[in-house]
């Protein structure tokens, strides 16, 4: 169904309900690269208005992507809560942004609601949201998840410790893992990206992350960023694993290109759920959220399977894969992709919010990789800024790197500095658990997250003393 | 460094990971001098990505191993529309394509060379002539060589239609690579069998991360001429050929793990 707006003498006429949301998207050269994005300034401002007109239901009835060929748009459509959907059936994209702003959308109000939206209507109304809506809506939202801790609680934000080294040398992943702890850094998981994908080599490293985190008594989870299907061969030998990791898209076509399906996550999610290896809670219940899924707008143009939509919104779709699956973590790898889809900071910086406001919106844990490569035009400014602001925004975690440089990926993600300076500025603290543990191991000082402790805590100490 | 800045004893550790480990603290923050090293190492990955290609360089240094050349430029124009367009660097410009149409080629050639700065210049000026001499040497004869071709602008596929064009069996692009913090001047080397426009990485071998910190060039020029004589001799590249000249990662070593050994 073809939508139009006119400015004075000037009609834009735009096809499709797909067309007219690339064509309102905020710029950026992955859409221009895929030619769906708009031709100049004033008709991104004409499409914006008429998306602003077009009612709710309208996503109902007519998907970007075809139902018959796509199995996410199936996810989407069959999985879709009318009833929480109700009482916004009557509403507009516009009126969608007014009601999330206003003082009506409390917590409670957005959680009832969040089954109730799709994700293209929750990339809809992004589009016609400036930094400070995503900002204000998502920090509405409340989403908790948990295994061995608790994250998303408000005032905490987590982080994931990146222990990567080129080799998968279990000396140097361990030097930084322990850099990370004494940073406080590491209560939302550790979680290793393999040099390798060998189904023994994995097993090994995640009998290694096992090891220290019973040990030292860490409350926290492990994660090996592997294929799904080499984490299910994992589990089959015995092997302790947390979390099931995976990368999704949101097209079929897209998920295809990483070698997966719904129905893989969905048996890879038994497997785990099977080891029970959540810890107990004061409310006589397991943690049962077993997936770590990453996500990132391009990768479906990448893989050619766009469907002629905007990355955003193919993004989006992504995060209705995720929910299926009830995940502990979420996040975009937001710039790790290049500067042929978000060409500098300022691209980089708007995605970073769409994401994190458009998953917490739908119900998902949502963190971000605050990331740019070498290529891109962005450096430790920008980075610092999209860290502050997602800060503000209550985003549930973030990364965390030694001295913010992954030697195995080739990319500059935020450091164990970066967290605290976060933690410190903003007021938030880690997972209540973690924070309980650092205080415990001396690495924090009593009562106050953001400071460490100058000496160097007991227990690592001794062994420390035996290595050097 | 003054007394406002925390050390870190377990910097000792470094020996163990290339990593940004211990850097010690002011207040939360990183020490002063420690930023600085990261900007310098920002910057010099930013050069590499943004450096002029010495096109005349290289060209002067591969014809001093008596090899011909051609030099060559993409549909990107410039940096800029280079990294925005992938779809343009893998194609060639109007005169490049006209220079080899014009080219006349005596009988077919096993393997032709391609040469394109891809994202980092510095890469292939460094390395791109040193790993020819080394990979002629590695091969021996019995190998008819197409003239060396130098883009401008160039990515992977490039090699595709020069490939075709040149009519060579296989096609070997040596390019620069995203540019890592700690590693500017990293080479990747792609061989495909039967070059032309449309293949898809699956059907390509790379060997990645030449340099002298990374993979040796020696060893990677080894590397490339194993796969070179399995690819003639099986009359393909890419997934169905397995580089079996790769040494396998060392196994994970737990006793290696010193936070889990006896206190």
């Amino acid at each position: 169904m073809p939508y139009a707006h006119s400015i004075g003498s000037q009609r834009y006429v735009f096809e499709d309900l797909r067309t007219l949301m690339a064509r309102a998207t905020p710029a950026r050269s992955g859409d221009e690269l895929a030619g769906v994005a708009a031709q100049s300034s004033a008709e991104r401002a004409a499409a914006q208005m008429a998306l602003a007109d077009v009612p709710l239901r309208a996503f109902l009835n007519e998907a970007v992507v075809p139902y018959e060929e796509d199995e996410v748009t199936r996810l989407i459509i069959d999985t879709h809560d009318a009833g929480a959907f109700a009482p916004l059936a009557h509403l507009t994209v516009g009126g969608l942004r007014d009601w999330l702003l206003s003082d009506q959308a409390d917590s409670a109000a957005l959680t009832r609601a969040a089954r109730g939206f799709t994700p293209e209507m929750a990339a809809a109304v992004s589009k016609i949201m400036r930094h400070q809506d995503l900002i204000l809506v998502a920090r509405k939202c409340r989403v908790e998840t948990r295994f061995r801790d608790t994250v998303g609680l408000p005032g905490r934000l987590s982080t994931r410790l990146q222990p990567n080294h080129p080799t998968d040398s279990a000396a140097g992943i361990a030097a930084s893992v322990l850099d990370g702890l004494l940073y406080g850094s590491g209560d939302a998981v550790i979680g290793i990206n393999p040099a390798s994908d060998n189904v023994a080599q994995v097993t090994l490293l995640l009998e290694m992350l096992d090891a220290v985190i019973q040990r030292y008594e860490i409350p926290t989870q492990s994660c090996v960023l592997t294929h799904v299907t080499n984490t299910i061969q994992c589990i089959e030998r015995g092997a302790p694993v947390d979390l099931v990791f995976q990368s999704i898209g949101g097209t079929e076509g897209t998920n295809r290109s990483f070698g997966i399906d719904l129905a893989v996550l969905g048996e890879a999610r038994d497997a785990a759920l099977s080891l029970e290896r959540g810890a107990m809670f004061a409310d006589g219940r397991r943690g049962t959220n077993v997936m770590y899924f990453e996500t990132g707008q391009g990768s479906a143009l990448s893989a050619q399977a766009n469907h002629g939509c905007d990355q955003q919104t193919i993004e989006a779709r992504a995060y209705a894969v995720a929910r299926r699956f009830e995940p502990l973590l979420v996040n975009s790898v937001v710039g790790f992709i290049g500067p042929e889809y978000l060409y500098d900071g300022r691209q980089i910086i708007r995605a970073g919010l769409e994401d994190h406001f458009c998953a917490k919106l739908l119900g998902l844990p949502m963190g971000c990789d605050i990331c740019y490569t070498n290529h891109a035009e962005a450096d430790q400014n920008d980075m610092d800024t999209l860290l502050t602001l997602l800060g503000v925004a209550g985003c549930s975690f973030i990364m965390g790197i030694p001295g913010s440089d992954d030697v195995m990926l080739n990319y500059q993600t935020t450091s164990f500095h970066d967290a605290l300076y976060a933690r410190r500025v903003l007021g938030l603290k880690p997972a209540p658990e973690f924070e309980q543990w650092l205080e415990k191991m001396r690495i924090t000082q009593p009562g106050s997250p953001d400071r460490l402790v100058d000496a160097l805590p007991p227990a690592f100490g001794r062994m420390l003393e035996h290595r050097v | 460094m003054s007394d406002a800045v925390t050390k870190n004893p377990w910097s000792v550790l470094r020996k163990h990971t290339p990593a940004r480990i211990g850097l010690g603290r002011s207040g939360i923050s990183q020490p002063t001098s420690v930023q600085l090293e990261f900007q310098l190492a920002h910057a010099q990955a930013r050069d590499a990505v943004h450096r002029p290609f010495d096109h005349d360089a290289v060209e002067v240094a591969v014809q001093a191993l008596g090899l011909p050349t051609l030099q060559l430029h993409s549909a990107a124009a410039d940096r800029p529309t280079y990294l925005k367009r992938p779809d343009l660097g893998r194609r060639l410009d109007e005169a490049s394509r006209s220079r080899l149409e014009a080219l006349e080629m005596e009988g077919r050639p096993d393997v032709a060379v391609v040469i394109a700065d891809g994202l980092s210049a510095l890469a292939v000026e460094s390395h791109a002539a040193p790993f020819a001499a080394l990979l002629r040497t590695a091969l021996g004869a019995g190998w008819r060589w197409a003239p060396v071709a130098i883009v401008r602008q160039g990515r992977v596929a490039v090699g595709d239609p020069i490939g075709h064009a040149l009519g060579a069996r296989l096609v070997v692009v040596l390019i620069g690579e995203r540019p890592g913090l700690s590693s500017p001047d990293s080479m990747g080397v792609y061989v495909t069998w039967a070059p032309r426009p449309g293949r898809v990485d699956a059907e390509r071998n790379c060997i990645s991360n030449v340099r002298p910190e990374g993979l040796a060039l020696q060893a990677a020029a080894d590397r490339l001429a194993w796969l070179l004589r399995e690819a003639r001799q099986r009359e393909l590249t890419g997934v169905d050929l397995k580089d079996e000249s790769v040494p396998a990662l060392a196994p994970v070593n737990m006793a290696d793990s010193f936070l889990l050994s006896g206190d």
